[in-house]
């Protein structure tokens, strides 16, 4: 059987998160993003939401839920703003899952409820300024256990929610030592913020996504317990496939949200704004753009709906996730090129969301995983090797 | 008192955000437009859920509507109230506040109540009014427009807004209790709430079952008519006073004009 449309509470909480993004987020973003500011205060909401512990369940602080609707409401919050839709994606998608999926009972409940309830923020850093594609054979981030404890010497690049205030935990993957085939064994390694050795550098200056959390993280003898390794030591490289494979779907159902916004955006300000008398939806040069951004969203959005329903399925889902994330990071850099067109002069201004949209979209088609990468699994899948 | 008995009344309205249109009896089509939970009602309903989570207390939730009207029932339950009574009825259609006040105030005495609250108006009808004839109905004091609600003992107190600031009222329980959007700001359900809204009681009564005659409700018992009605002008552009000099008096002169000053 094939669904064409989302199960009524899903629905709802699309709904639901459609009136937040619309209410909460749209009056408040544009300034924020001049600034450059977290938004710590759509966070705490967004937390009593409950949307941080969407698909964990509720005996770890979750709702019980699915990733389906974590990815529903990322699309909702992507409609207006970006930034806000990368923290929750990166927290959930690359913090919490990890944590939920490979951590140890006693790691999960000491981290998950505080995580769930978007009182803290957990980060994941695994690019390294050396390379993020080539990420097992570029890593330099050595941990060795000396008398009950991991040193961890090291940097990491671009971690996304590693220096906020609220940041409580960076899962770090390490070389650990050399697997018996001669190749790097790689673990991940929970280390607290403000552990002694480990030091978040200032913000990056960004293109866009300005009010995310960026930071370059170094460690020099950074000491933390044995018992901070996530799981299983050597399953690192492992560990984060499959969280790279489901973070495709989030980052593609964000992408779906930012092209969708575009088409929003552009549709109210066509009936709006009047160039020789009349106003400019009436030029079929502006109706095609439009079409054609509705087409991609439309796209976009089944590609990741597609993916997400063989993730819950539990079936094999990899190709599906990286047409996902092609498709929709596509949309998404195509659709702010074609919406800051359609508002002239006013689509280069940071105080139009399209303008936001135009510098938020270019990093779809770089953050976890480049479209290169996707284009790489999907012919991989398909049994075409290097 | 253990457990507070709260009911919050809900009504559905139509999207102020889209289009609304009259029936050919001069009243809202309420079939068209999605229906939304009566912006203010929210407020009733977060205030109704934190004074039950303050002092113990069980909050039904009680909406006069189609059967449409059930989404918005769902979403005040998904919000985190504990059980629905739905008074769903044909011939309830056309209401106008004084039945609607009749109709709720029987659902009210058969489901029984420590503390009613809703909202000080709806964005439909706007008349304002059902508050005080639901506690008049009821027998019980109203403590209209607040902008906070404290619960203590077996009484109620409020601030009630005023044109330059706030009254305090008291009154005992059971009482009905009218709220402004200043009051609180209504949570979002979670997706938990979400999903356990489906689990939570509902009750459908009829005016049968609340033993309402049908000529007191309805159209037919309305007690207001509407003789005529026309379309709002659209917009006109307005007047640009030109400052030279001598602005402030032209304003003034604009306003006098009008009687606003
Ligand atoms: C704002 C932001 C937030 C981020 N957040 C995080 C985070 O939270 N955690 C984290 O770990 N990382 C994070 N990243 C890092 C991101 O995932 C990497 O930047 C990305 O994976 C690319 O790695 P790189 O920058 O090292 O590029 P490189 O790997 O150096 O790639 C450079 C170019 O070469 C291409 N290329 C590389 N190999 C091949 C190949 N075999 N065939 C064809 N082309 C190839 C790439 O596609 C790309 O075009 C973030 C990045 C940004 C910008």
């Amino acid at each position: 059987m094939i669904g064409y449309k989302l199960g009524d509470e899903h629905e709802e909480l699309r709904k639901s998160v459609e009136a937040f993004a619309r209410d909460v987020v749209a009056p408040v973003i544009g300034d924020l993003y001049e600034k450059g500011e977290f938004p710590y205060d759509i966070v705490a909401q967004l937390g009593r939401m409950g949307l941080f512990g969407l698909p964990v369940p509720e005996e770890y602080g979750g709702m019980g839920g699915d990733y389906l609707a974590l990815c529903l409401a990322l699309e909702e919050l992507a409609r207006v703003d970006s930034s806000v839709a990368i923290t929750l994606e990166a927290a959930v998608g690359l913090g919490i899952m990890p944590l939920y999926r490979f951590g140890t009972e006693e790691q999960k409940r000491q981290w998950l409820p505080a995580l769930c309830a978007g009182e803290r923020l957990a980060a994941f850093g695994l690019t390294e300024p050396g390379g993020g594609t080539d990420v097992a054979g570029a890593m330099k981030t050595r941990a060795r256990l000396e008398d009950g404890e991991w040193v961890i010497d090291g940097s990491k690049s671009f971690i996304t929610n590693s220096g906020t205030s609220i940041t409580a935990v960076v899962g770090v993957a390490a070389v650990t030592g050399t697997r018996p085939d001669g190749r790097p064994e790689i673990s991940t390694i929970l280390v607290p913020s403000g552990t002694p050795g480990f030091t978040v550098a200032p913000k990056y200056s960004k293109v866009g996504w300005s009010c995310s959390d960026t930071h370059e993280l170094s460690f020099a003898g950074c000491r933390v317990p044995a018992a901070n390794l996530l799981g299983e030591r050597g399953r690192g490289y492992a560990q984060f496939l499959r969280t790279l494979d489901e973070g495709r779907v989030a980052i593609a159902a964000l992408s779906t949200g930012l092209a969708q916004g575009c088409v929003d955006e552009s549709l109210a300000y066509v009936r709006d704004r009047t160039a020789f008398g009349g106003p400019i939806g009436r030029f079929q040069a502006l109706q095609f753009k439009i079409a054609d951004m509705e087409v991609r969203a439309h796209n976009a959005r089944l590609a990741w709906w597609h993916a997400a329903a063989k993730m819950a399925a539990g079936e094999p889902f990899k190709k599906e996730a990286a047409i996902a994330k092609l498709t929709a990071s596509n949309a998404a850099m195509d659709n702010a090129r074609d919406a800051t067109q359609i508002f002239g002069g006013y689509g280069f201004m940071n105080e139009f969301a399209v303008g936001r949209f135009y510098r938020d979209a270019k990093i779809l088609e770089i953050g976890e995983g480049t479209s290169e990468v996707q284009r790489m699994l999907i012919a991989r899948e398909l049994g075409l090797d290097a | 008192m253990t457990t507070l008995n709260i009911v919050v009344c809900v009504k559905q309205v139509p999207d102020t955000a889209v289009e609304r249109t009259l029936t050919p009896e001069g009243t809202l089509d309420r079939e068209s437009p999605d229906g939304l939970i009566n912006e203010l009602d929210e407020y009733a309903i977060e205030e109704g859920l934190k004074i039950a989570e303050a002092h113990g207390g069980e909050v039904t939730i009680l909406s006069m509507g189609p059967a449409k009207a059930a989404d918005s029932v769902r979403k005040a339950l998904s919000m985190g109230a504990d059980k629905a009574v739905h008074v769903l009825d044909d011939g309830l259609a056309g209401s106008d506040a004084l039945a609607t006040s009749a109709a709720l105030a029987a659902a009210l005495t058969r489901v029984g109540f420590d503390l009613v609250i809703l909202g000080s108006e709806s964005t439909d009808a706007r008349t304002g009014v059902v508050p005080a004839m639901l506690a008049e109905r009821l027998g019980v004091p109203q403590l209209t427009l607040a902008a906070t609600v404290e619960v203590s003992g077996a009484g109620v107190t409020i601030h009630r807004l005023t044109e330059d600031g706030y009254a305090v009222v008291t009154g005992s329980l059971p009482a009905v209790v009218s709220v402004v959007e200043k009051i609180n700001e209504p949570r979002y359900p979670t997706f938990k709430g979400i999903m356990a809204a489906k689990k939570k009681p509902v009750r459908t009564l009829t005016l049968a079952d609340l033993a309402v005659d049908t000529g007191a409700v309805g159209l037919a018992g309305a007690a207001t008519g509407i003789a005529d009605w026309a379309a709002r002008p659209p917009r006109t552009a307005g007047v640009v006073v030109k400052d030279e000099g001598d602005g402030g008096s032209q304003v003034a002169g604009f306003l006098a004009e009008r009687k606003f000053i």
